[in-house]
């Protein structure tokens, strides 16, 4: 399993790839986000997105399972304290295929939490035609490996 | 009708309250972030956030929802009026996302949006970009999340 001091700065992890389907792009805006172009690929087209797309947040949480899958299931994560920035750059269309990576910035220490490390990342996510979708940074707490070294 | 119109710059906006169950919780995590604090009651005690919490991505798709359903009624008024309701188009993203507080399974967050300022898009005529603050309380008061959006509009 990975712990924080595995996370050096500028290993690169690879996220899982992700089909996109018409129909998880319908029922997640059907839920969160009913607006015309992420529920027809006729409102779709008619916008400037081109097609049926997936809600900004859809991608987003599309993402999140693209880590988890890929490298996040096997960490010592505690989760996040949130998201420096997040870019949706292109649209995500249905038939689209995403894949990407989280590439480790930097980390420290967390005083107020022993035991307990920052971990910041890069996160890429790219379609089927090598063009970046999404791209984003954000720390993730990892509990040590070694508890006394940290704390020595 | 311009969005700045219709919410001048520093006028807080109350979207909507979302109640968040432990079904839901778990539903949401099961497809997109099965981290085991956001599906497991009994696991999630021995994490840092201390019992089962929502993914912050639900809690940010919650704002969406609010806001999507404040949106449709606001357009069907300003229709009802005889005005033209702002064309808001897409999102580019945002940045400063926090997440402050864990949602709790029972807890219900209370979303807002305030216009910070608006100015044109450089690269494509007639179109301007929104900056906006968002934020969800729950029922204590507590500020859960917040973070800076944006939101395109159309002339």
């Amino acid at each position: 399993m990975l712990h924080f001091e595995d996370f050096l700065p500028g290993r690169s992890y690879p996220l899982a790839e992700k089909q996109v389907t018409a129909e998880e792009i319908v029922e997640f805006a059907s839920e969160f986000d009913p607006q015309p172009m992420h529920l027809s690929e006729e409102a779709g087209k008619a916008s400037i997105l081109g097609g049926l797309s997936a809600s900004g947040w859809h991608t987003s949480s599309m993402f999140m399972r693209m880590m988890f899958d890929g490298w996040l299931y096997n960490s010592s994560s505690e989760g996040s304290p949130g998201i420096e920035f997040m870019e949706w750059k292109k649209p995500v269309l249905a038939g689209d295929t995403l894949s990407g990576r989280s590439t480790v910035i930097e980390s420290r220490a967390l005083r107020s939490r022993p035991g307990i490390g920052m971990v910041k990342f890069l996160h890429e996510v790219e379609n089927q035609r090598g063009e970046l979708v999404m791209r984003g940074e954000n720390p993730i707490m990892m509990r040590f490996r070694n508890v006394e070294e940290n704390a020595a | 009708m311009r969005l700045f119109e219709l919410s001048p710059p520093g006028k807080k906006v109350i979207t909507g309250t979302l109640v968040f169950t432990a079904e839901d919780i778990v539903r949401y995590a099961k497809k997109y972030d099965p981290q085991p604090f956001h599906v497991d009651a009994e696991a999630a005690r021995n994490y840092v956030f201390g019992g089962l919490c929502a993914s912050g991505w639900h809690t940010c798709a919650g704002w969406m929802k609010t806001y999507i359903a404040y949106w449709q009624k606001e357009v069907a008024r300003l229709e009802g009026e005889g005005l033209a309701a702002p064309k808001l188009g897409p999102s580019a993203g945002f940045k400063k996302l926090q997440w402050l507080k864990p949602v709790y399974a029972g807890d219900s967050v209370t979303y807002s949006v305030e216009l910070v300022e608006t100015r044109p898009l450089m690269s494509r005529a007639g179109t301007f970009i929104n900056m906006t603050v968002c934020d969800g309380v729950n029922q204590n008061g507590e500020t859960v999340m917040r973070y800076e959006g944006t939101v395109l509009e159309f002339a």
